[in-house]
């Protein structure tokens, strides 16, 4: 649906090189907010005593920072793999979402793009990834900046966790800095809200959002995010 | 289990997540409705975010006068309606939860 507007906007694509780095530059202001969590699990999984290499790991395989907050309290209270398994699948399921949303715009790369930019595909670099797309701007070389954005989020995210495992989380500033990322997404959202269905979708997700906020394992997000998604819908249907 | 294979099925499970609706969009035709319903994937998801971190305080739920968190999100708000600017909207919202936590604690 957007596609064929972008490309009557499009004049030359950008190349590779300028589309990467400013993946990386929209990126970097979120990692502000990233750092603390890094931080924060790093500190968490020493103290469950989960051993340097596999915390490290936890954070460059899975690469979910929620996910992994609430699996290292497992593993320190020895709930069995299954289980953790099972949970971890269940704070992730909103990754779908974005996988959804960004599939037309990915369709034309290689499967080796595709798996690469999945690994990437975070809350944060979704969040900027997406604002990107949604922009104008010739799209051929855009899943460049997604690649800069991912990188750069994925790289901060092992730096962030080793400082966690090896020095703690005692910056005191620690838990101020964190609401960089909620201002980050208020920054992206705000300026995204175009239509009244809009408006209704977002305005719905967020008050479900702390309605449901006792819901275990992030669900209640999966639950905001499509009530949402359906206002959203029944909203531009109506008004067509 | 051994915990490295935990971990190592707990990423292979989040990356195929990931991937899902990726690869499958290049196998099957999507229903209408679903390709409409994409545009508010991320309006919903990242607000359902943005409010419940905002509302939560000190990990409790907080929508009392004294979580100085709501008072900034909501300048940030009108900062990034005005603006469209990310970073203008961070930097006003950081100076403004820290105006509001000292307010917060002379008052």
């Amino acid at each position: 649906m957007l596609a064929p507007e972008i490309m009557n906007e499009s004049t030359m694509p950008t190349t590779r090189g300028r589309e990467f780095w400013r993946g990386v530059r929209d990126e970097a202001p979120i990692l502000l907010g990233v750092a603390p969590f890094g931080l924060i699990f790093g500190a968490l999984a020493i103290d469950a005593h989960i051993a340097v290499p596999v915390a490290q790991a936890m954070s460059s395989i899975i690469f979910a920072g929620a996910s992994q907050i609430i699996a290292a309290q497992m593993i320190g209270t020895g709930t069995s793999g299954l289980v953790i398994l099972l949970v971890v699948s269940v704070v992730n399921l909103r990754h779908a979402l974005y996988s959804a949303s960004v599939a037309p715009y990915v369709r034309h790369l290689s499967p080796g793009w595709k798996i690469l930019l999945a690994c990437l595909l975070t809350d944060e670099a979704y969040a900027v990834t997406i604002t990107h797309y949604n922009q104008e701007g010739h799209p051929a070389n855009k899943h460049w900046y997604f690649l800069g954005a991912g990188l750069t989020l994925w790289t901060t995210w092992q730096v962030s966790t080793a400082m966690g495992i090896f020095i703690g989380a005692q910056l005191p500033l620690a838990w101020s800095l964190d609401f960089v990322l909620p201002l980050t997404f208020i920054a992206l959202v705000i300026p995204a809200l175009k239509d009244k269905a809009g408006v209704a979708a977002a305005v719905t997700a967020a008050l479900v959002g702390v309605l449901t906020l006792g819901f275990p394992f992030k669900t209640g997000l999966l639950v905001a995010a499509f009530l949402g998604i359906l206002i959203g819908l029944l909203m531009e249907g109506r008004s067509k | 289990m051994s915990l490295w294979l935990v971990i190592l099925l707990a990423g292979l499970l989040t990356f195929a997540t990931r991937l899902s609706f990726i690869l499958l969009h290049d196998h099957i035709k999507l229903p209408n409705w679903f390709q409409r319903g994409l545009r508010f994937v991320p309006l919903a998801v990242l607000s359902a975010i943005i409010l419940p971190e905002l509302a939560t305080h000190n990990a409790a739920l907080d929508l009392s006068l004294h979580n100085p968190q709501l008072y900034a999100g909501a300048l940030a708000v009108l900062v990034a309606w005005r603006t469209k600017n990310v970073l203008l909207t961070i930097l006003a919202g950081m100076v403004a939860l820290l105006v509001f936590q000292a307010l917060l604690r002379i008052l």
